[in-house]
């Protein structure tokens, strides 16, 4: 007889000491682990549950400034520093860690109109409806000595915008026209005009470097290359757009804010259609700012919220909120990617962060496991009823909720217009052709001019 | 001749160099293995490595080998230059110099079979057309899912070779069986630890004893038909408590861990802790016969006289199902491990399928001509085994449902239970017999048997262990079956060593991770399955909607083409093509069902004509 009977030395399965870890055997066999899918949805479901319970975003408010917030900038290679201008002429840099101002500054008489910090972080630029440029140090002024712009010059319009070359020392203003100026001459090098009164914000490409876009009041977007003397391209849309903000990572995509209370993220090289309208704003959209990957931005809004949505997706994937906000007008995502700063109009910029229930601070490898994990459920389980509807769940106040609902129903009722008319005229009968719906599901809000038709690339490769 | 006998000379040459060469190797692996691995001392030959057998073909290697040979001799310029290298680069690159290659290049292959049992569902297979209209990112996702899953899957099965224990196994001397081996034999065979897994309580008073095992095989919980309830650390032989209930017992089941337990007495359904204090006494449950522990759900499913069905959640403490049978009384109740459906057996023959769901049953079987005296469903959810009045053990494929084996055991059987190996446990009065993979080919004799002091009123293999708990009238019976219990536990999932702390833990996270009761269907894996009636059903009311089908093909305008290319008979015929290559597919799929429905047909007539030959003796045939 040849026997063996399962022993097994406990030496081999408990822990030699109490302070040694405990010992787990791992057997991965499928048949000691009944019911995986159902656990698996229930640990997705759990996760998702948590991310609700955690989504906290409110991190501080920056308070301090005497007039609403008017434009903001951030610092190109210091994470810990804010600009921002409000509307009576005053500029402050923030320190965000300590959540403090740590200079002040009169840039100008009336609305600061908009600022930019030079791309080596050294210096910034401010625009003012005193008809100024005014070039400012980064570091405050040392002990004694006054507080004076490194640089001023003196326009005949107001300006509106302002934005810097990524490399080089060129600068652009907006107002009755684009100018492009030399940081070196009172004079801009260049001016583009088509036949608009006003341009409300100007902004280069971040990786072709020499383009321009801009937004101007006659609902126009018009693209602009730096080494030409006439404008490229220009689209008119329905209603007017109030910024834009290039795509980061992809930066042939723009996406501009507009008043018709949906944002529309178009590709440069084929403006006759945009890529996508994101809608879920119940007011005008006064801002736009690309996350620093590119696969995400935050739009802010008059009705008093900040959204932020998937580059490619038409619905939000999250609304902030709180009750003392007020119309939201400038809004900017951090370079790390973790906050968004919001400036509005009642005094304050706040600090949100870019991903509601995430934790701040060093996380153990194990806790970045498990939140992995959880992640990959939560992505495997993401379209089953139940998850979906907790993760797409979000309060919002009252009247948000309220003017959502009716705007829903008059998109409804514009949607069933035609098959009613169909039904109720002589030719009953036919059903709507599938091409003909098509058609209709273009926004017809857009018309778009190609007065120049150039090949955009051709100049870019060069 | 003379050139014989250089060869016989030659031969006696090499015979001596091998002797040289092993006694030199005896040297360098006894009694200085330190040496050889400093590499200092001057070697003619390398010592023989492990895979020298296996590499008799590679003529890299027979070509060394003779140079070994000659080296005695003369040194070839070749071996000359090797040496000069080996200084150059040290003892690392010996390697690359010595000309040898790795035996064994890129990773292990994991055979078929073992990776086979780590796959789970069929592998999706991404043609290039399948997502013609553009949909590359769905692609890339099934591709890259793909991939992962495969990953993982050789993962796992490479990760196999690393479990620590084997399993037990019994085999006979020639002319012997195992089935007369007696367990007294066994446990002195076995080590002293393994032979105090066989032993006897002997407990006469209170008669007929029903027992539970806890899920890691730790503890043990026994009920005496006559009140006495006691449960306890069985590897240590260590009382948890004693208590009498003064009252019948009907049947004892652990709840989630081995601080609570189950009793259904005469009237109501008691819980208590492990010290024996009565935590709860559950009116709404009476006359319980037979219980069942979902430990994923956290329910207990209980069978009662009056022929209710019943679910208990016992974190939250409530009534989840109750449905009334209407069969009668419930006595005869087993657990599907793999999709937690609870089966009972009447005494109709029949066998119902029921989950909390649905208040009627979901699968209706006539198992026996006779009453069902006793079920048991293996771990895999694949086979059920039923023992009937009709003396009758049967064996079915519960995923078909359909009838696999069918075993006539002169005395019937009772008190079935499947150990996770696969072994089964029949006892028949006093006599417990021991069944070895009884739904592959038929099996004439038991692997085990025993005798034990009393008729058996339940029996249970303790998980993760070689031995079956017997229940009996003289009290309870550990008896070894070597091979019954799975030598590898999870430590995460049931750990038998598992400390309080850890076991606090597990509590947690199987309380998160509870799933839900409405989950529970005959197929678990049905939540990660493509919903596609849902999906047709939407469809058809989005037809209805919009007037039109979204998803239909469009139909085909020809092109314009220039040069005159565009005549109306030009476009007519292009239109006629397209049509044509249409109508082409529509004609071969038809073909197609036509010859499949022609084959049937043929089929039919084919086992017609078979049966059409039997005479009319047949019928007494068996």
């Amino acid at each position: 007889m040849k026997v063996k009977v399962l022993c097994r030395n406990p030496d081999d399965y408990v822990r030699e000491t109490t302070r040694d870890i405990q010992r787990v055997p791992r057997n991965y066999d499928p048949t000691l682990h009944p019911f995986e899918v159902p656990r698996e949805y229930t640990r997705a479901m759990n996760a998702t549950k948590l991310e609700r319970v955690f989504a906290k975003p409110f991190v501080a408010a920056l308070d301090g400034h005497r007039d609403a917030v008017n434009c903001m900038a951030k610092h190109p290679t210091s994470l810990s520093t804010l600009l921002s201008g409000s509307c009576d002429g005053e500029v402050k840099v923030w320190n965000l860690p300590t959540k403090k101002c740590v200079r002040t500054l009169q840039a100008h008489e009336g609305f600061v109109r908009g600022m930019c910090a030079r791309f080596c972080g050294t210096s910034f630029f401010t625009v003012g409806d005193d008809k100024t440029i005014k070039q400012w140090k980064m570091e405050a002024p040392g002990y004694g000595e006054e507080e004076e712009p490194l640089n001023m010059i003196l326009g005949k319009t107001v300006y509106t915008g302002i934005d810097h070359h990524q490399k080089e020392g060129v600068f652009a203003t907006c107002g009755q026209q684009v100018d492009i100026w030399d940081e070196q001459r009172s004079s801009p090098i260049r001016s583009f005009t088509w036949g608009v009164d006003s341009v409300s914000c100007v902004r280069f490409n971040p990786v072709e470097t020499e383009l321009l876009a801009s937004c101007a009041s006659d609902r126009s977007i018009i693209l602009y290359d730096m080494r030409e003397a006439t404008p490229l391209q220009k689209v008119i849309m329905n209603m007017r757009s109030n910024t834009l903000c290039w795509n980061p990572m992809e930066a042939y995509i723009f996406t501009c804010a507009n008043e018709d209370y949906h944002l529309y993220t178009y590709d440069m090289r084929q403006l006759s259609m945009p890529i996508v309208m994101h809608s879920d704003h119940v007011s005008a959209v006064l801002d736009v700012d690309y996350s620093p990957t590119g696969k995400e931005f935050v739009s802010a809004s008059f009705d008093k919220t900040i959204r932020i949505f998937p580059e490619k997706k038409s619905h939000s994937r999250s609304v902030y909120h709180t009750k003392r906000m007020q119309h939201v007008i400038c809004v900017k995502w951090s370079l790390d990617n973790k906050y968004i700063m919001t400036g509005s109009d009642e005094m304050n910029i706040r600090l949100w962060k870019a991903n509601a229930s995430e934790k701040l601070g060093l996380l153990t490898t194990r806790e970045k496991q498990a939140q992995n994990y959880s992640q990959k459920l939560k992505q495997k389980f993401q379209h089953h009823p139940q998850i979906r509807r907790i993760t797409r769940h979000r309060h919002l106040p009252r009247e948000i909720y309220s003017q959502r609902k009716e705007l829903h129903v008059m998109k409804e009722a514009r949607r069933r217009k035609p098959e009613v008319q169909l039904m109720c005229s002589e030719r009953s009968g036919t059903a709507l052709s599938p091409s003909k719906k098509k058609l209709s599901n273009v926004p017809s809000l857009l018309v778009s001019f190609f007065l120049k038709c150039k090949v955009l690339l051709a100049h870019h490769r060069s | 001749m003379m050139t014989s006998a250089v060869g016989v000379v030659f031969v006696g040459r090499e015979e001596k160099k091998k002797k040289k060469t092993t006694s030199k190797m005896a040297d360098a692996m006894g009694s200085k293995p330190a040496e050889t691995h400093v590499g200092k001392e001057k070697r003619k030959s390398a010592t023989k490595r492990y895979w020298q057998n296996t590499e008799l073909n590679d003529p890299v290697k027979t070509e060394d080998r003779n140079h070994e040979k000659d080296s005695e001799n003369h040194e070839t310029s070749e071996n000359k230059t090797e040496r000069k290298k080996k200084r150059k680069h040290g003892p690392q690159g010996k390697k690359f110099i010595s000309g040898k290659k790795d035996p064994f290049p890129g990773p292990a292959p994991v055979p078929e079979e073992k990776i086979r049992k780590f796959q789970r569902g069929q592998t999706s297979i991404v043609a290039n057309d399948m997502f013609s209209d553009g949909s590359e990112i769905l692609k890339s996702t099934l591709k890259d899912a793909e991939e992962t899953s495969k990953l993982a899957t050789e993962k796992a099965a490479r990760f196999d070779l690393l479990l620590s224990e084997d399993a037990g196994f019994l085999e006979a001397d020639e002319g012997e069986e195992t089935c007369t081996i007696a367990q007294d034999d066994i446990a002195d065979a076995v080590d002293i630890t393994s032979g105090t897994k066989y032993f006897n309580l002997s407990l006469t008073q209170f008669g007929p004893y029903r027992l539970d095992y806890t899920r890691n095989g730790r503890h043990l919980l026994l009920g005496g038909r006559r009140g006495h309830v006691s449960c306890f650390d069985w590897h240590s032989k260590q009382l948890m408590c004693e208590i009498n209930v003064m009252e019948t017992v009907n049947d004892v089941k652990w709840l989630h861990s081995e601080a609570m337990f189950a009793v259904a007495q005469k009237k109501w359904l008691y819980i208590y802790d492990n010290t024996g204090i009565e935590l709860h006494c559950i009116r709404r449950f009476n006359d319980v016969l037979r219980m069942q522990f979902l430990p994923y759900h956290f329910l207990l499913a209980t069978a009662s006289a009056t022929g209710f069905l019943q679910y208990l959640d016992v974190s939250v403490g409530k009534q989840v199902a109750a449905t009334c049978t209407k069969a009668g009384r419930l006595d005869v109740m087993a657990q599907n491990p793999y999709n937690a459906i609870i089966h009972l057996g009447h005494p109709t023959g029949v066998v119902t399928l029921w989950s909390p769901n649905q208040r009627e049953p979901l699968v209706k079987m006539l198992c026996h001509r006779g009453g069902v005296r006793s079920i048991a469903v293996d771990k895999t959810g694949t086979y059920m085994v039923t023992s009937g009045l009709d003396r009758k053990l049967k064996v079915f494929d519960i995923r078909a449902f359909r009838p696999l084996q069918s075993y006539f055991l002169p005395a019937g059987a009772s008190c079935l239970s499947l150990s996770q190996r696969g072994l089964l446990s029949a006892c028949t009065g006093d006599i417990v017999q021991v069944y070895k993979d009884v739904w592959g080919t038929p099996v004439k004799k038991p692997y085990m048997a025993h005798r034990v002091r009393g008729a058996v009123w339940g029996a249970q293999f303790c998980p993760f262990e070689d031995v079956l708990g017997i229940g009996h009238g003289e009290g309870f019976t550990s008896m070894i079956v070597p091979g019954a219990g799975e030598p590898n536990f999870d430590g995460l999932d049931s750990n038998p060593y598992r400390s309080v702390k850890q076991r606090q833990e597990w509590e947690v996270k199987a309380l998160l991770e509870k799933i839900q009761p409405e989950l529970i269907s005959l197929d678990p894996d049905q939540l990660c399955k493509v919903d596609r009636a849902t999906w047709e059903q939407r469809h058809q009311e989005r037809v209805k909607q919009l007037g039109y089908d979204p998803l239909a093909k469009e139909k085909f305008t020809p092109r314009h083409k220039g040069k005159g290319r565009s005549s109306s008979g030009n476009i007519e015929k292009r239109k006629r093509q397209v049509a044509h290559e249409d109508q082409r597919e529509l004609i071969r799929q038809t073909v197609e069902e036509k010859l499949a429905k022609e084959k049937e047909i043929k089929e039919k007539e084919k086992k017609k004509a078979q049966q059409g030959q039997r005479s009319a003796l047949d019928r007494f045939k068996k």
